[in-house]
């Protein structure tokens, strides 16, 4: 029987230290709702949306307030829409309508964001992909809730470089499209290598063709309580800072892990996985900048950054593995930078500059994620960052992801506001340095050799 | 031609914690009691220490036989708890068990 102490420490973490589960993600495939028939296809998508989802955020409040846990966010993701809408979409504009369509879906079952408007081109883009991928600006712009995703590479693939040409364009005509919303559209759309088909974060989500029809999984977090338990060992070595690391990782994974099944059981949906990411918000107390700053960091983006953050990666993991049955998604730590006031202030400070978070993203289980860069950075120089993260994703089997925000108007120093769980960031610098003629080749880059394992 | 209608899902019971975090005062533990003897809530163990004047308590209680909705307790003792100023949670028990139990 649990004890008064247990109990106390518990509430304390929600309370105080911020515990929560950061979503609850439906996953719906939409497979069988393919049709040649461009206003079918989109009924049969809304329906089926609605369907499933009729109950997610009723039965997520129950959740809350039963167990006394706040859960932020209730969110679907949905298949690829490249292929569920390949034969029905014969432009640019249809896409967009299926965009629009999950728009109408999420936002009439309240959920705030539906992840999945993406394409899978890590080897080669069919016309289809191709017409989706250039939809992307549109949709972004004309939606509100919907969030794209493109993967371009993988270590079984290698990486697709036209489409990662591609997609540095892409991104810059997102941002031109919302430049009156401080380019909010980038926001809402990620270029990723070895996306992971159970990712229950956005905006990356997608609910893979190797899923079954509908899926629970569920996004755990919890920076501020890794904090305040290491708090407690203060200049102790390494082997105590780690091992209270995965302790405490256990238990916030634990409760992720039983919200997924509550959640599952009651909407009569199958649980998929527990995604142990610890995902900061830009609230103060809530922020991964400070957990590496507590082991002994100056300020983010110093000496030993990377290291710090390979060991805090490390230990959720290994504490999360043995609190949840079914592990998945991205699992790691994030580093976004406007969503993270640790990371935001770093910034400012001048301590953490966009060639660190790269290295940092060696290490951690995302990438270059919700930064602002200049408006006039040229799409090439995207397109190389772009091909800069896959490459580490690629040579390290995890999945790498960009979501930069060239906020058209902006230059290096000024603040953006994003509003919400976005946060705000101050503008960073870009190498000002060319990469167009590498980038201009096209083609493929093979994938390594430690690929071929058959 | 008939259907089985699924009416409602019954949960098998668990234990519900309550949590009294506040400035002491005179009554404290009678109002809940009060409160959880009307809706047919049973107590089955109270531990309560008080630190430095702030009252903190924590009961074990089985709601099983209570016909009230499970979030409207939830949101009754909250609402107990603010007009004697302290806060009240009530909580299923697998969220204490999940995180502290292997």
């Amino acid at each position: 029987m649990v004890n008064i102490i247990e109990v106390n420490e518990t509430n304390k973490m929600i309370e105080q230290e911020k515990l929560d589960v950061r979503t609850i993600t439906l996953g719906i495939s939409l497979l069988d709702c393919c049709d040649s028939d461009l206003d079918a296809l989109n009924q049969k998508i809304y329906h089926k949306i609605t369907r499933l989802a009729k109950n997610l955020v009723s039965t997520g409040r129950e959740i809350e307030r039963e167990y006394g846990i706040p859960i932020v966010n209730r969110r679907i993701s949905v298949t690829p829409v490249a292929l569920v809408a390949g034969n029905a979409c014969k432009s640019s504009g249809d896409f967009v309508s299926v965009a629009k369509t999950l728009d109408k879906a999420a936002a009439d079952t309240g959920v705030n964001f539906i992840g999945g408007y993406s394409s899978i081109v890590s080897k080669g883009m069919t016309p289809t992909d191709e017409r989706l991928i250039c939809s992307i600006p549109l949709a972004l712009s004309s939606t509100e809730r919907v969030c794209s995703s493109v993967n371009i590479g993988s270590t079984k693939t290698g990486i697709n470089m036209d489409a990662v040409k591609l997609m540095g364009e892409i991104i810059r005509d997102t941002a031109e499209a919302t430049k009156d919303n401080n380019s909010l559209g980038c926001a809402k759309l990620v270029v990723l290598c070895n996306a992971p088909d159970d990712n229950p974060f956005m905006a990356g989500a997608f609910h893979g063709v190797s899923e079954a029809d509908a899926v629970i999984n569920v996004g755990v977090s919890g920076p501020g309580v890794v904090k305040h338990a290491i708090e407690g060992v203060r200049g102790e070595n390494f082997e105590v800072l780690c091992e209270t690391v995965k302790k405490t990782a256990f238990k916030v994974t634990r409760v992720g892990q039983l919200v997924a099944q509550v959640a599952s059981e009651r909407l009569a949906i199958p649980f998929g996985i527990v995604d142990l990411s610890l995902a900061p918000t830009p609230s103060v107390g809530d922020s991964v900048a400070e957990i590496l700053e507590e082991m002994g960091l100056e300020s983010v983006g110093a000496p030993g950054t990377t290291a710090a953050l390979a060991l805090l990666n490390d230990q959720v993991k290994k504490g999360g593995v043995m609190a949840s049955s079914f592990v998945g998604g991205l699992s790691g730590a994030f580093i976004p930078v406007s969503e993270d006031q640790g990371m935001i202030d770093a910034v400012n400070r001048g301590s953490l500059t966009l060639e660190k978070l790269e290295a940092m993203t060696c290490v951690c289980s995302v990438g270059l994620d919700m930064i602002a860069i200049p408006g006039n950075t040229p799409a090439s120089t995207i397109s190389g960052i772009i091909a800069d993260e896959a490459a580490i994703g690629m040579i390290n089997q995890k999945t790498t992801a960009v979501r930069l925000i060239p906020v058209i108007g902006k230059d290096v120093g000024d603040m953006v506001e994003f509003g919400g769980l976005l946060g705000y960031a101050p503008v960073q610098q870009v190498n000002k340095f060319s990469c167009s003629d590498f980038i201009n080749r096209g083609g493929r880059i093979p994938p390594p050799i430690h690929s071929f394992r058959n | 031609m008939s259907f089985n209608i699924i009416t409602g899902i019954t949960h098998k019971m668990k234990k519900t914690i309550i949590t009294v975090v506040g400035k002491d005062t005179v009554g404290i533990i009678a109002k809940v009691c009060t409160y959880l003897a009307e809706n047919q809530v049973n107590v089955e163990d109270i531990s309560q220490t008080i630190v430095q004047g702030y009252f903190n308590m924590m009961m074990i209680v089985d709601t099983e036989l209570s016909e009230k909705p499970f979030s409207e307790m939830v949101t009754d003792l909250e609402n107990l708890g603010i007009e004697i100023g302290v806060r009240i949670r009530c909580q299923r028990e697998d969220i204490f068990t999940n995180m502290h139990r292997i």
